[in-house]
């Protein structure tokens, strides 16, 4: 067994992603949020204190001047297609693991270009030129994709650009990380938590338990963690490499250049491929989309994830890819449309099966749904279909936020979107009941005295005469029944750009219909209405 | 010698109870109990078109929507880029079941609908243009297909070529609560007539609060129905008739 040892790869990874493929000026604060936790923060943001699984609004308190990003994964696929095909020159068989994240086996590019040493130096600088120089990418090599990966984290912290750890010596390398370390490259939170509660705090003390043992107790989920511990690769060889009748294949007829239409077929195809793999017991853990132009062209992209794909995570990532490619710059995009597009499983492993939740889990979201979404995204544009999630606010419309349908797991249970969600006190909300009708463009309104008088609000918020008429957009005055107001909200008053100071009123008329107005620098608006 | 009055409301329970219990929640979907006296189903009708009007159409196509969705159901909105999201949860609609769809546009309105009616049980909307015969009854035999409801939220009934299966109207809104100058909204009463063909020839009309102090939507006048008076057993037929008529004729076909 002590023959065996991983395969040596090279982990190229660009810190907080997310940020980056949300192209901000370089020295900007800038934070990417999902679900209302931070999930990357660029440099500026962390020199301020912000960190990662902040709540969006602790991460503002600490960096006022924060700019706040929705997550997308989409965004993120398609902006890391160019670091991608930047590598292409170097090796055919460049994995993207995540958006951010991808490897090599470097056997034969390392003979090649001299060693891991010249090698690491030169893809680093490749693919910080792809990237424009502006970022910092670092680059790890490593018996194994999980040591490759620790060592560029290890690079990032030591402001290297590269970290080689020389053949043989991953366990050494690995020993000292700890446990946690191990949730970068498998899911095993509970294990994980349970490994530190019994006093395993660093790889070594796992690595150092009999694999037996840990099977025993942890199954396999502690095998995979006890393999990576031990500077291997997750799957010993023999597991993969699948017979090549498994590939899945569609002619797009007329050829496809719209990204709306690509993802159609990507959701079919990857329907099609799980449902094959799935009859043959097997899951798939990496997957080769192809796809052939018009002209001829081929492009092929590889993508892992260590746990298996399931049919919604690999229909995302063909989207991803096909949307990388599409809608690329000049060098890497097709000269003509995709005409056949297919997908080959380049690894597969039994699969373990999922055990489905008995009361919700997997089945929260139904596969009709699911599919009719995916088709919708399609047809409409992935920014037309969205979720809502409570945010903090004073105004209604603040309250409620949409975001994209891809940036969120309808199959997980999803606090952001339950009103509870928002403990926090805001002063000056807009008590309930809520307007249903919030107009995403305030419309003017014009509002006057018994006299006719325009109504205007002084800086010490006082009233210069009753509200007696309202005049809506293109309708006739008419008589204000009640009001109430105004209720004076100073918002981000430490920002000249976006500070406001506008007074809220509630007007009913006299036919009962009731308004949320707001009066800024003596313009009236009618910001919602409660029908 | 005196008859005592029969207890109304527990002799409308016992009849709730002794239903028989296969056809009520597999055609119907749960609305608030305020609702119940005034829709003759007690619920939304599986594969029908409702259609909310008036002053407080937009609360009522929310509350409508409510607690199908706690009890498990999704609902899209396709198109009502102005829906109060806020005021729906506050109405009962769960937001975590809720998908919102930016207008299609009137190319791919009917389409989308209809993908949405295949996948979820309540879809709202509010067309703008008018629906052809054949597009509404594709979208009505798609909804009566899967079961599910296609609820109009405001905006004008008339876009439909026949006329929907239930129309929920709302009168003049009153306000508690805001005075001259002081106080806030606090609770909504609005009078509620509902109509339609199949079981609900007869308008039904109620006081509503929507919402309540409480924020609960619940009646602040009972529900009878318009101009006449009713007694238990009348209101018991109709409702036999309204659902073997229902089983029998597809509902497009008696519009006529």
């Amino acid at each position: 067994m002590s023959a065996e040892v991983g395969t040596r790869t090279l982990v190229v990874w660009c810190p907080d992603w997310p940020v980056l493929a949300s192209d901000p000026e370089p020295a900007a604060p800038v934070i990417v949020v999902r679900a209302n936790r931070v999930v990357a923060a660029s440099m500026a943001a962390r020199s301020a204190g912000v960190e990662v699984g902040l709540r969006r609004r602790a991460a503002q308190r600490r960096c006022p001047s924060v700019e706040v990003v929705d997550h997308d994964p989409a965004r993120d696929a398609r902006a890391f297609e160019p670091v991608a095909s930047s590598l292409d020159a170097i090796t055919p068989g460049v994995e993207v693991t995540r958006p951010g994240t991808l490897a090599f086996a470097t056997r034969g590019p390392s003979r090649y270009f001299g060693g891991d040493d010249s090698l690491a130096e030169r893809v680093a600088w490749m693919v910080s030129g792809a990237l424009g120089g502006r970022w910092p990418v670092r680059v790890g090599v490593a018996d194994g994709a999980f040591g490759a990966l620790l060592a560029a984290q290890a690079a990032h912290r030591r402001g290297a650009a590269s970290v080689v750890v020389p053949p043989g010596e991953a366990a050494a390398f690995l020993a000292p990380h700890p446990v946690g370390s191990l949730l970068e490259a498998v899911e095993v939170p509970e294990e994980v938590d349970v490994w530190q509660r019994l006093g395993l705090r660093t790889l070594r003390q796992l690595a150092e338990l009999p694999r037996g043992d840990v099977s025993a107790r942890f199954g396999h989920p502690g095998v995979a963690a006890h393999r990576l511990a031990s500077g291997l690769d997750l799957r010993p060889l023999a597991a993969r490499h699948p017979a090549p009748d498994l590939a899945v294949t569609q002619d797009l007829d007329p050829p496809v250049d719209r990204v709306d239409r690509a993802a159609f077929a990507a959701k079919v195809l990857a329907d099609q491929l799980h449902a094959r793999l799935g009859a043959d017991g097997l899951a798939c853990t990496s997957v080769l989309v192809e796809a052939r132009t018009e002209h001829g062209e081929v492009l092929a992209r590889q993508w892992r994830h260590e746990g298996a794909l399931t049919a919604g995570a690999l229909a995302d990532r063909v989207r991803w890819q096909l949307d990388g490619w599409l809608t690329g710059s000049g060098a890497t995009r097709p000269t003509a449309g995709v005409d056949r597009l297919t997908l080959v499983p380049v690894e597969v492993v039994a699969a373990r099966g999922r055990q489905l939740g008995f009361w919700g889990g997997e089945t929260l979201v139904d596969e009709r749904i699911w599919r009719a979404v995916a088709r919708l995204q399609g047809q409409l544009g992935a920014e037309a279909v969205t979720v809502p999630e409570v945010r903090g606010g004073r105004s209604p419309g603040e309250r409620v936020v949409r975001v994209p349908v891809a940036a969120v797991d309808l199959t997980e249970e999803r606090p952001a979107a339950q009103v509870g969600s928002v403990t926090e006190p805001w002063p000056g909300q807009v008590p309930a009941p809520a307007p249903a009708t919030v107009l995403a463009e305030p419309e003017p309104v014009a509002v006057a005295d018994a006299q006719g008088q325009p109504v205007t609000v002084s800086g010490r918020t006082e009233v210069s005469a009753p509200p007696a008429t309202l005049t809506l957009a293109g309708q006739r005055p008419v008589r204000v029944a009640a009001w109430a107001g105004p209720w004076p909200v100073d918002e981000r008053w430490w920002d000249p750009a976006r500070h406001r100071r506008r007074a809220r009123f509630q007007v009913v008329d006299q036919q009962g219909a009731a308004h949320l107005l707001a009066v800024e620098a003596g313009t009236w608006w009618r910001e919602a209405t409660y029908d | 010698m005196a008859v005592p009055a029969p207890d109304l409301v527990a002799l409308r329970e016992l009849g709730e109870r002794v239903r028989p219990l296969s056809a009520a929640a597999e055609r119907v979907l749960p609305v608030p109990p305020a609702f119940a006296g005034l829709i003759p189903q007690g619920g939304l009708v599986r594969g029908s078109t409702v259609v909310t009007s008036g002053s407080a159409a937009s609360s009522l196509a929310l509350a409508l929507a409510g607690p199908a969705t706690a009890a498990g159901s999704w609902c899209a909105v396709v198109g009502v880029a102005h829906l109060g999201l806020l005021a729906a949860a506050e109405l009962g609609v769960a937001l975590e079941r809720t998908l919102l769809f930016a207008d299609p546009g009137p190319q791919e309105w009917a389409g989308t609908v209809a993908a949405l009616l295949d996948a979820v049980e309540v879809v709202l909307v509010q067309p703008t243009g008018s629906i052809s015969p054949t597009t509404q009854r594709r979208l009505v035999a798609r909804a009566r297909d899967r079961g599910s409801v296609l609820l109009q939220a405001g905006g004008r009934p008339e876009v439909w070529a026949a006329q929907p299966d239930l129309a929920v109207a709302s009168g003049a809104s009153r306000w508690e609560g805001v005075g001259i100058g002081h106080g806030r909204l606090r609770a909504r009463r609005v009078a509620v007539q509902v109509s339609g063909r199949r079981g609900a020839v007869r308008p039904r009309e109620a006081e509503l609060w929507l919402p309540g102090p409480d924020g609960q939507v619940a009646l602040a006048a009972p529900a009878r129905p318009v101009g006449g008076a009713d007694d238990l057993a009348a209101g018991r037929t109709t409702e036999r008739t309204a659902d073997r008529r229902m089983l029998d004729a597809p509902a497009w076909r008696d519009a006529g």
